[in-house]
């Protein structure tokens, strides 16, 4: 004979990522080091950005980057060129990085160079508006991109995505000459859902919107820092 | 090890190990997992190891879990596991989102529409429809045992 009873748990179904996500968090946290996931569909220019990016900053700022991708190095091995540690995480089919992932590259950071020495840590996402807006990694603010060529409607067919980003930039806007597209539109769309975010339009082929980018990246690390000091 | 029918069918129809091929999209089943990982945790720390029958859920419009995926993967991901038999029961929430400066809900258009169709401020608040959460569980366990834990 049987009885039934209910057990009333009441937890998020993300509950052990967002334990693992917190817990990523705290290392960064007591290492200075400020983290941010960036995410975007596939070819929005996330790659192409951490390259811009890290020519740029490498020189300045301790940068490393995690980058995730389905079955392939190759971001990774663009990546390696501008001589910051690159560890890649190859999600096999998973279409996102987990925080459980991302623990396996901060331990291998924290293994094969002084994790102290760093102030800032690029988690590339794999590409995906989906689920990477979910499954928080431990990063301290979330950037998110958007193409051009993906059309003003992405932000309100992917709200989740657009409505948790601390930080949009609108890529490739070089290509806004050859496309009906109306970047005011798109603004609009996020803004319609995400009146804080700043939304930066760039170009990573003629370097327009750079300078903005990488001052909201400065932004980021020293808003971090002061709130380590407090600690 | 003999495996119900169902189960076979999922199997293979969708193996854990091999990429989804139909029906269940990936991010359903990394949710999945995700939610059978919390039930676990939930499960080992119990003394008796019981034999879940229901894991009622709560799935908020806005968010990016489809239920009909959701079941699916679950069937899946659970054959051969401790909650191998256990349905999933989902309770969809609506978006509802509350205008500050209207002072009152609103049920925005997801797709079309998240701005107060009245004044059109951005949507800031969301009262309901971010919900992912493990409500509950029904679990069963023998009447000998209930006493003898008396």
């Amino acid at each position: 004979m049987h009885q039934t009873f209910d057990a009333a748990l009441g937890i998020n179904l993300l509950h052990a990522n967002q334990a693992e996500a917190d817990h990523n968090r705290a290392h960064f946290d007591e290492w200075g080091i400020s983290c941010l996931n960036v995410m975007s569909s596939p070819g929005a220019g996330k790659t192409v950005l951490l390259e811009r990016t890290l020519a740029a900053l490498s020189n300045q700022l301790k940068i490393a980057v995690i980058e995730g991708d389905m079955t392939t190095d190759l971001d990774a091995q663009r990546l390696r060129q501008y001589g910051v540690p690159v560890i890649a995480i190859n999600t096999g089919r998973s279409c996102h990085l987990d925080a459980k992932m991302v623990a396996g590259g901060i331990h291998r950071l924290e293994q094969e160079y002084n994790p102290a020495d760093f102030e800032l840590v690029l988690v590339e996402n794999v590409g995906n508006l989906v689920c990477p807006a979910e499954f928080e990694v431990g990063e301290h603010a979330k950037v998110a991109l958007l193409s051009i060529t993906e059309g003003e409607d992405k932000p309100l067919k992917y709200p989740v995505m657009f409505q948790e980003a601390d930080c949009l930039l609108v890529t490739k806007m070089d290509l806004a000459p050859h496309l009906d597209i109306d970047v005011q539109r798109i603004v609009a769309n996020v803004r319609q859902m995400n009146p804080d975010c700043t939304i930066i339009p760039v170009s990573a082929k003629t370097g327009a919107g750079l300078d903005s980018w990488f001052e909201w990246l400065r932004s980021q690390i020293h808003y971090t820092q002061s709130l380590q000091k407090q600690l | 090890m003999l495996l119900g029918r169902k189960c076979r069918d999922a199997i293979y129809r969708v193996s854990t190990e091999l990429p989804p091929i139909s029906h269940s999209s990936m991010h359903e089943t990394d949710m999945t997992k995700a939610l059978i990982i919390t039930v676990r945790d939930w499960w080992e720390n119990q003394p008796e190891k019981p034999k879940i029958s229901h894991v009622h859920l709560t799935v908020g419009q806005f968010t990016c879990v489809e239920p009909a995926s959701l079941q699916f993967a679950f069937e899946v991901q659970t054959c051969n596991t401790f909650l191998e038999g256990a349905k999933l029961v989902i309770q969809e929430t609506q978006l509802i989102a509350f205008c500050h400066r209207c002072q009152q809900e609103y049920r925005p258009e997801i797709g079309i529409q998240y701005a107060c169709p009245d004044c059109n401020s951005p949507m800031e608040d969301i009262r309901s429809g971010r919900e992912l959460k493990i409500d509950r569980l029904e679990y069963e366990t023998s009447e000998e045992r209930v006493i003898g834990n008396r």
